[in-house]
């Protein structure tokens, strides 16, 4: 129970003065990724066949471990952006809902770092 | 974490069914929510049978017949019987809408009627609005300025008062703000679209001097961006408003003071 007015309520602590940024993100990946994913998949199925010395040799060549880069950096914001909103809509418990934002940012980070370091490797022929 | 127990009060019951009108020959069935704070009991649903030819054809008109002929003690909130007030929002056939703009023709037989979702019930079908009130007041809907009040009035161009065209008419009958289940998660902190709507309504008022205090104290992750487009606001509106739209446009008047 709460004796607080409704409208002292509603005013709380106030705007955060934020969110924008979070809303104009997750357009820009969402367009970037437009290209970038229908460019993933049409690069694979064109490839002569999906063994391991195939795809080796397709990081390898020109623009692909570029374009891969991005891809997994692009997404993982966007996805980062997407669990950030779900997690907020939905999890209500104090301090559980900042440990899952945490893990949702630390996770991403990891995974993205890691797969950028592997297509590295990859393109520069495992000398790295 | 997510709460899948339900509260208190939220098991519904089946309720009693009450008796015919003596010699009616064409009727209606409906099934009322029921919950009275002082019984201790839980919800629950009760059958009536509304004499369509006593009866005019609104659903509002016939919670009025049944309050009436049958049950006295049936709550509801109505005033203006025309679609001007808001008092009679419910849930009628799953659809918020207003009871006196809905026909009973127009919904599926038996007419389900519910009080708003998601909000606490004072009693029956009258829900209590305390927080969207204070969301509304929380916008400041009134003319802000630092100029000096002319000696007349405020003036604007035709052009400019079309702006506020599909916003003027919102009747806060929060039909769409109990629609959104962005709202029903995140009330407390989300202002829901009616009181978006309204706070759009004061951004693009010409004569208005508090537009960036106005952005300002939208511009957070909970009061404006717990919007996610899913439209059951404009979906549900009675006036046939676009309070999706207006939200879009406070979006994007928040990406235009930055870009």
């Amino acid at each position: 129970m709460s004796l607080r007015s409704p409208l002292g309520r509603v005013l709380g602590r106030g705007a955060a003065k934020e969110g924008v940024h979070h809303w104009w993100l997750q357009r820009l990946t969402s367009i970037a990724l437009v290209p970038l994913s229908i460019g993933f998949v049409v690069s694979l199925l064109a490839l002569p066949a999906l063994d391991y010395s195939t795809l080796i040799a397709w990081v390898r060549q020109g623009g692909t471990a570029l374009g891969l880069i991005l891809f997994v950096l692009v997404a993982a914001r966007h996805s980062q952006l997407g669990l950030r909103v779900v997690i907020e809509d939905y999890v209500h418990t104090v301090g559980l809902k900042t440990l899952a934002l945490v893990l949702v940012d630390f996770s991403h980070v990891v995974g993205a770092a890691a797969a950028v370091l592997a297509v590295i490797k990859i393109a520069s022929g495992g000398r790295w | 974490m997510v709460e899948f127990t339900l509260p208190k009060n939220s098991k519904i019951t089946q309720g009693k069914t009450w008796p015919h009108a003596p010699k009616a020959v064409h009727e209606t069935e409906f099934r009322i929510y029921r919950w009275n704070p002082d019984d201790g009991a839980n919800p629950r649903v009760d059958t009536y049978y509304v004499d369509r030819d006593d009866c005019a054809p609104m659903v509002l008109d016939a919670l009025i017949w049944i309050k009436n002929n049958i049950d006295p003690t049936l709550t509801f909130r109505r005033s203006c019987r025309e679609g001007v007030c808001g008092s009679c929002a419910m849930n009628i056939d799953g659809t918020n809408t207003l009871a006196c703009t809905k026909a009973m023709d127009d919904a599926k037989a038996p007419l389900r009627i519910y009080p708003l979702p998601h909000q606490p019930v004072v009693k029956d079908l009258v829900p209590d609005l305390k927080n969207f009130y204070a969301q509304y007041a929380s916008i400041e809907p009134w003319l802000k300025t630092v100029t000096a009040t002319p000696e007349k009035e405020w003036k604007q161009t035709h052009e400019d008062r079309t702006k506020l065209d599909g916003m003027y008419e919102c009747i806060l009958c929060a039909c769409c703000s109990t629609s959104c289940p962005s709202y029903w998660w995140n009330s407390d902190r989300y202002l829901g679209p009616a009181a978006l709507l309204q706070a759009n309504r004061w951004v693009q008022d010409s004569r208005d001097e508090a537009t960036g205090e106005r952005l300002d104290n939208l511009e957070d992750p909970f009061r404006l961006y717990r919007c996610h487009t899913i439209m059951n606001c404009s979906k549900a509106c009675p006036k046939g408003l676009n309070p999706a739209k207006e939200i879009a446009v406070l979006k994007k008047a928040m990406v235009d003071r930055q870009v």
